[in-house]
């Protein structure tokens, strides 16, 4: 009896242990063929010195017990298709499942990249319309798709500034990055050899032309802008940015992380901006797969042309498609093999599922952000006034007089059925509410979302307490993450106790 | 559009609550000269059927049906249709990197789940939850050496993939770190004589692959020995997962770089496939990318968070550890339900089974005429042949046969040409090894 009240109060799939702890000796989950060729002795082919004992603690358990563990984990994750998840600067958008039946095709996912060209040209081919494509979108001259992500992208982006600067005679010393950038920014420049100078945002939350008129001289390489930027407020002043920039022969970098908001509508290249990268996995959909994969493709001006990372996808007599391995001016390669092609597959199957209907997607992305703007106004602090593009950025100033901060109001939300928004970024904007709803979205699904932070902004007034302990409905509750950090456990081991999560 | 969930009607309703007269007063920052006045020149719209039709055309135009002998890095391992039915499920496919850990849990048990496993394969105390690849696991390695040694002076075996030499020097380049190869002994692992000689005390790092590009399989133990009498580190780099279940782990090595492709992911003409990076666990504040953690709630349940954020980007920015941020969550989801399937007995029998596979194939190649063996090491799945003539010319004939060709390893090293690198896996049967020997031997009796 007792046990029957206990699973009524906590379901089995909550009490799901850690795989190894489900392990015991002899079960298995897959079976290979029977080998057809002689057995080959480990021990006489190799050399026994060479050869490992058993894998200490390895899981053992069978088909059922694994679909049946991972299929209890996801059960814990929020999601998309969950619902919203309105993290702003992640453009959390709609995953279409063709674009994942595409990318496991035979003959897609199937291939080998050093097979003969020959033999490739189907997937060059892919390589070949998408780069057309981004290029199209962006108003640029010439990209590389090789960058696994957006930073990989940044990476890129800087060592072709640096190369174009170092064959000029100086590669400079210093790159330009506003306070409110995403902080790869400043973390990749440092790896492209460049110091930091950080630029503080004007009243307005732009970047305030007459400080930068005073920083660029002929030490600054390039300034690494975001735009919209993170406030979500469209930098009107870019042409003449990049105008301050070149004079004194420094480039203008964009990040393409908010490009949900320009697809279709106005194209970076033809703002004055000599490169950037996007990251397929928000403008294009590519599935953010709980953190990763990504793909970081740089588009540039013809000046950097030179210097893209080999090998080079160059058309040949008849239409034929060739990787070039080498350029004399390349900075090189920054990954192993031609890109992350999988992801790039999905990527061009959501552009041409669009077409030019793309500015459509930006539009209702658009209209989202500014329609939960409108109806937010008043019950969230707003810090910055200007027109919003595809996110808005509130603060927690008015429920802070109470003691609720925006973690707090994150962490409730939750209870409400939806994913926080992004918290305390930019980090000029103190407890910071980064909202992006994404074209995704439909109507009642913003007005859940709005009724919810209104009701929450009820909750902070009158009842804090509800909203500060929050989430209240979730399988664990706010988690110790200073004990995680000072004693850090990273692994499961053999000898470690059984946790409580088990009862 | 299929993808947007709006009507025209509730447009226009949404822009008359927000006060707006059409959708174009939303984007007035932007000034109209720059506006797009004319639609993308992008085909499309497609639609679901037309998407497939594009695709399979296009896959049409690559290399299905042919066996092929590659490997070089990107392995062909059979794969259980579980690990793509788990990670296709919507709540690890349409999630987020899991930065709010109450609704998170998923992930973040299943990447614990993962560095453990990667820990255990390993040898190693600790393992982040992963990196883009092989090759900037392996370049990441070095700039963490660098960091634990303040040295700038690296030594890599020129057995170590020629790809991942070739990041690692785009990496190193504005770093200041000065990259030395050391060259390969005629057993095909690296010239320990030569790499002593090179060894003084501003070395930060000694980097090695096994097996290596080769297929050559490293003695750790000297190479350690050699690297931590100077006081540098020993980076080792593993391109083919599978062979962990057979081979010792580098315990020698202080950080060790995996390429986990092997570990139920597809080829997909190069990625996306998931790196990672494995160390000691003194070395944990060094590492770069994220990291899952054991913890409680306040109620004392066990849960999971991302934690020791201050070595990344988001918090330390220009001080941080490394600019990765996006990593391959979801690759290392399907090597962790991959493994997860294999077990203890599945991971080792596929190992013997590349090993005998492997075995058999070169038996076969070394009663052909004038086919020898390269290099003497004990190999795993791959192994270096040299034929009486050139490779390119053999693989053009093997082609006929719908057979794609062993690596010709002239390009990336030129005093090997006429040199193949051969890789077979579990997937290759019987019958195609011996039709594979066979029109090795039929290319090599053509006339020139």
């Amino acid at each position: 009896m007792n046990e029957k009240i206990k699973k009524a109060s906590r379901h089995t799939n909550q009490n799901e242990g850690l795989i190894f702890e489900k392990s015991s000796p002899g079960k298995r989950a897959f079976e290979l063929p029977p080998l057809d060729v002689p057995k080959a002795e480990p021990a006489k082919v190799l050399g026994a010195p060479h050869l490992r004992e058993d894998i200490e603690g390895f899981p053992e358990v069978s088909e059922i017990e694994v679909l049946r563990h991972f299929t209890r984990l996801s059960t814990w994750n929020h999601a998309i298709d969950l619902g919203m998840y309105p993290l702003g600067s992640c453009t959390m958008k709609y995953n279409p499942r063709v674009n994942e039946f595409v990318a496991r095709l035979e003959g897609i996912a199937t291939e080998h990249p050093y097979q003969p060209q020959e033999l490739s040209q189907g997937c060059l081919r892919i390589l070949r319309l998408l780069e057309q494509c981004l290029l199209e979108i962006t108003g640029m001259d010439a990209i590389t798709l090789q960058p696994a992500a957006g930073a990989q992208g940044e990476l890129t982006g800087l060592l072709l500034i640096r190369a174009y600067l170092q064959k000029q005679g100086n590669p400079r010393k210093r790159v330009l990055i506003p306070d409110s950038a995403h902080g790869t920014n400043p973390a990749t420049a440092v790896i492209a050899g460049y110091e930091v100078a950080n630029i503080k945002s004007g009243a307005q939350g732009q970047v305030d032309i007459e400080g930068l008129r005073k920083m660029v001289n002929e030490d600054v390489a390039a300034l690494m802008i975001t735009n919209p930027s993170t406030l979500g407020i469209y930098e009107q002043n870019l042409p003449e940015i990049a105008q301050i920039l070149h004079a004194k022969g420094a480039l203008l970098y964009m990040d393409g992380a908010n490009m949900n908001a320009l697809a279709g509508i106005t194209r970076p290249g033809d703002l004055g901006v000599d490169v950037m990268h996007l990251n397929l996995h928000k403008t294009f959909s590519t599935p953010h797969g709980g953190g990763g994969p990504g793909a970081g493709p740089v588009a540039m001006k013809k000046i950097l042309e030179p210097f893209r990372p080999v090998p080079i996808l160059a058309e040949k007599e008849g239409g034929r498609l060739a990787l070039e391995p080498v350029r004399p001016d390349s900075i090189g390669k920054v990954k192993a093999f031609s890109s992350n092609f999988g992801v790039l597959v999905r990527a061009l199957a959501y552009i041409l599922a669009y077409g030019p209907g793309v500015r459509q997607a930006t539009e209702d992305a658009v209209l989202n952000a500014n329609y939960i703007r409108k109806q937010l106004e008043g019950f969230y602090d707003l810090p910055y006034s200007l027109p919003s593009m595809h996110e808005v950025v509130f603060s927690d100033a008015i429920q802070k007089k109470n003691g609720v901060n925006t973690m707090d109001i994150a962490k409730r939300l939750i209870d409400y059925g939806f994913h926080p928004y992004t918290t305390a970024f930019p980090l000029i904007v103190p407890g910071a509410l980064m909202i992006e709803p994404t074209e995704s979205e439909s109507r009642e699904e913003c007005d859940l979302f709005i009724d919810a932070m209104k009701s929450i902004a009820e909750e902070a007034a009158t009842q804090p307490e509800i909203v500060k302990t929050a989430p209240h409905t979730t399988r664990v509750r706010r988690l110790d993450e200073v004990a995680a950090a000072r004693k850090p456990v990273l692994r499961w081991k053999p000898a470690a106790p059984r946790s409580t999560a088990a009862d | 559009m299929r993808y947007l969930p709006k009507s025209p009607v509730e447009r226009q309703e949404m822009l008359a609550a927000i006060g707006a007269k059409s959708i174009d007063e939303l984007f007035s920052t932007i000034p109209e000269k720059y506006r797009l006045r004319e639609a993308l020149k992008i085909p499309g719209p497609y639609s679901e059927a037309e998407v497939i039709q594009y695709f399979k055309q296009r896959a049409a135009e690559n290399a299905a049906g042919y066996a092929s002998f590659l490997g070089a890095g990107v392995y062909n391992h059979l794969r259980s249709v579980v690990t793509d039915t788990i990670i296709q499920r919507g709540e690890f496919l349409t999630s987020y990197t899991p930065y709010q850990a109450e609704i998170s849990q998923g992930t973040l048990q299943a990447i614990f789940e993962f560095q453990t496993l990667m820990c255990q394969l390993t040898g190693q105390d600790v393992a982040n939850a992963s990196m883009y690849d092989g090759s900037t696991a392996a370049t990441e390695a070095v700039l963490m050496a660098e960091r634990l040694t303040g040295r700038q002076r690296v030594l890599v075996a020129r057995s170590v993939h020629p790809e991942y030499r070739d990041v690692l020097k785009t990496y190193a380049k504005n770093s200041g770190l000065r990259i030395e190869e050391i060259p390969f002994a005629t057993s095909g692992t690296v010239d320990v004589k030569a790499l002593q000689g090179a060894l003084k005390d501003d070395v930060a790092a000694v980097v090695a692959q096994s097996p290596n590009f080769f297929g050559a399989i490293e003695s750790y133990a000297p190479l350690a020995e050699a690297a931590h009498a100077v006081g540098a580190m020993l980076v080792v780099a593993i391109a083919e997962g599978v062979s962990l279940g057979l081979l010792r782990p580098p315990v020698e090595a202080d950080i060790v770089a995996l390429e986990a492709q092997s570990f139920g992911l597809p080829p997909s003409y190069g990625g996306p496939f998931a790196g990672v990076i494995a160390a000691g666990e003194r070395y944990v504040r060094q590492m770069p990318g994220r990291l899952a953690g054991q913890t409680t709630d306040f109620a004392g349940h066990r849960g999971f968070v991302l934690t020791l954020a201050t070595r990344e980007q988001h918090i330390r920015r220009e001080k941080a550890t490394s600019n990765i941020c996006t990593n391959q969550a979801l690759c290392a989801l399907a090597a962790t339900v991959h493994l997860t399937l294999l077990g203890k007995e599945g991971l080792r029998e596929m190992a013997e089974q590349n090993l005998s596979k492997a075995q058999f194939a070169l038996a076969e190649l070394l009663k052909i005429p004038g086919v020898r063996r390269t290099f003497d090491a004990p190999f795993f799945n791959e192994f270096t042949v040299e034929l009486p003539r050139s490779v390119k010319i053999v693989n053009s004939h093997l082609l006929r046969e719908k057979i794609v060709g062993p690596l010709a390893l002239g390009t990336p090293y030129p005093e090997l040409t006429k040199h193949a690198l051969v890789c077979v896996t579990e997937t290759m049967p019987r019958g195609e090894i011996e039709r594979f020997a066979g029109a090795v031997k039929r290319a090599l009796e053509q006339p020139v």
